[in-house]
């Protein structure tokens, strides 16, 4: 039992078996307010799988999941919209939780797609519709945030402004994240803790740490590791558009 | 008025066309339509129980196809059947246990194409009570659960992750739907409710782009059908069960000229 009020969802040896064989294995995570934990791992090495642990959306798990909050968002790895099912953007904004209009706009501009308000799911492009999934999820304000590969099909400019937008989501919200994602080098400059998954945890740590396993780089081979020294230096300056280094005043 | 046997018919038919239509939206988007018909049914077995026992014919059709849907949610998750084989088995045993059943009882004088096909227009008092009554707790029902219902509809692991409580929506709505085929097999009978619930709501989805106009436009198809059915069966004396479906029919076939312009134009 942990008694520190940050703590938001603890899991301990956590796993889920079916038909006999294990999904994961002995998963042991914390989720605290304001941090963003990372899940990274190859396919099929149960990434989704311990989200959905996290969420409680697996019943017959060993283990322990104890979750703090019910203020949750969740941006699953796939959302189908059935072609029956005629559902604007606006309407899927609202699906768990009565929003004022404000709030509405608000999220969808932080993610770049207040124009679609009123376009139909359907004719989203994947990369819109990833947009519209994280603008729902942030428009509740949640205090824990799942978000399943959240950024799939964006394009690469994108790609990093969401993975900007995410990790000062959680320093204006002050939520939990859970974050499951390929994009390795994108990752490692954006959270606070890594969990590295093959089918149970092979290393966990802070991204430096984690990069300098050697489990790791057996898993994702010894170039992955060269990806973080891209970001191991301390960004105290930008860049101007003619290259000019500027101090940055934060 | 309501001495009027036509005007019974009408006060009923419009009753069932607003419930019909919001749960018909949500049959189409579950894709349950398969189970409205499994539902329907089973709810031979509820009459042939009430004639042998001399029970309320609405109270046991909503008993029997409650269980029956109930069952059908326990077996989806004791065994590895797929749902469409459940159902088969679910809808077909319960017609064929209802019409040995009816066998046994060649001594009563039983309308089965009453059953089959419904008689709007021996549609008594009682019964207007039981379809008003019944149907306003239903949409009454559905109301209070829109919002999870919906949710798991759109996507079930996310509405469960954000605390909808899909699985007990999912039950409650099923029983919604057979106690809208109890108050309605009078009318339109078993084997033709599920056309009430699928054919107005699948014309207003060639019409609408979100899902509160759908609703809107499938309960306005829905009193379409009725009233224009409803006249027409008197005018040229036809069956009116059939002739309401049949209109329904022709609405939904005028509803593709508007999604084509709409969806490929």
């Amino acid at each position: 039992m942990t008694n520190n009020p940050n703590v938001l969802v603890k899991i301990s040896n956590a796993g889920i078996q079916k038909s006999g064989k294990w999904l994961v294995k002995d998963v042991n995570l914390e989720i605290h307010r304001g941090k963003i934990v990372t899940i990274i791992g190859p396919n099929g090495s149960g990434k989704s799988t311990t989200a959905k642990i996290v969420l409680g959306l697996h019943k017959k798990i060993e283990g322990n999941v104890q979750t703090f909050t019910k203020k949750i968002s969740y941006v699953p790895q796939k959302v189908s919209i059935d072609w029956t099912l005629p559902i604007r953007v606006l309407d899927f904004m609202v699906l768990t939780e009565d929003l004022k209009p404000q709030e509405i706009n608000d999220a969808l501009n932080l993610t770049g797609v207040d124009h679609l308000i009123s376009r139909n799911l359907r004719d989203l492009s994947g990369g819109e519709f990833q947009r519209v999934l994280l603008a729902r999820a942030i428009a509740k304000k949640p205090e824990l945030l799942v978000l399943d590969e959240p950024v799939q099909g964006v394009d690469f400019a994108g790609e990093v402004a969401l993975y900007g937008l995410i990790k000062k989501i959680s320093e204006t919200l002050n939520c939990g994240i859970l974050l499951i994602s390929h994009d390795l080098h994108v990752v490692m400059s954006a959270t606070d803790y890594v969990v590295c998954l093959n089918g149970h945890v092979c290393c966990s740590g802070t991204p430096v740490d984690v990069a300098r396993d050697k489990h790791y780089k057996e898993l994702f081979g010894e170039k992955s590791s060269q990806l973080l020294s891209i970001y191991e230096h301390d960004h105290d300056h930008v860049h101007t558009a003619d290259g000019d280094i500027v101090k940055e005043n934060v | 008025m309501f001495d009027d046997f036509l005007f019974r018919a009408l006060i009923a038919g419009i009753g069932i066309a607003l419930v019909t239509g919001p749960l018909g939206c949500f049959v189409v988007w579950r894709r349950l339509s398969f189970f409205g018909d499994t539902l329907a049914h089973s709810a031979l077995l509820g009459v042939l129980l009430s004639v042998a026992f001399d029970l309320n014919i609405s109270l046991t059709i909503f008993t029997v196809s409650s269980l029956i849907a109930l069952l059908l949610l326990r077996l989806q998750k004791t065994t590895n059947l797929p749902s469409d084989a459940l159902l088969g088995l679910l809808s077909h045993s319960s017609l064929a246990v209802g019409l040995v059943i009816l066998g046994f009882l060649s001594f009563i004088r039983f309308d089965i194409m009453g059953v089959l096909f419904g008689d709007i227009l021996s549609v008594n008092v009682n019964d207007l009570l039981s379809i008003w009554i019944g149907g306003a707790i239903i949409l009454l029902v559905l109301w209070f659960i829109w919002k999870p219902l919906f949710a798991s509809t759109v996507n079930y692991e996310l509405a469960e992750a954000e605390g909808m409580n899909p699985e007990r929506v999912n039950a409650i709505f099923t029983i919604l739907l057979a106690a809208l085929i109890a108050i309605s097999i009078k009318m339109v009978g078993l084997l033709l409710i599920t056309g009430m619930l699928i054919i107005p709501t699948t014309m207003a989805r060639n019409l609408s782009n979100n899902p509160k106009q759908m609703v809107i436009l499938s309960i306005i198809g829905g009193l379409l059908s009725v009233f224009i059915g409803l006249y027409t069966s008197f005018e040229i004396n036809t069956s009116s069960g059939p002739t309401i479906v049949v209109v329904a029919l022709i609405l939904f076939i005028l509803s593709l000229i508007g999604i084509k312009k709409r969806n490929y134009g």
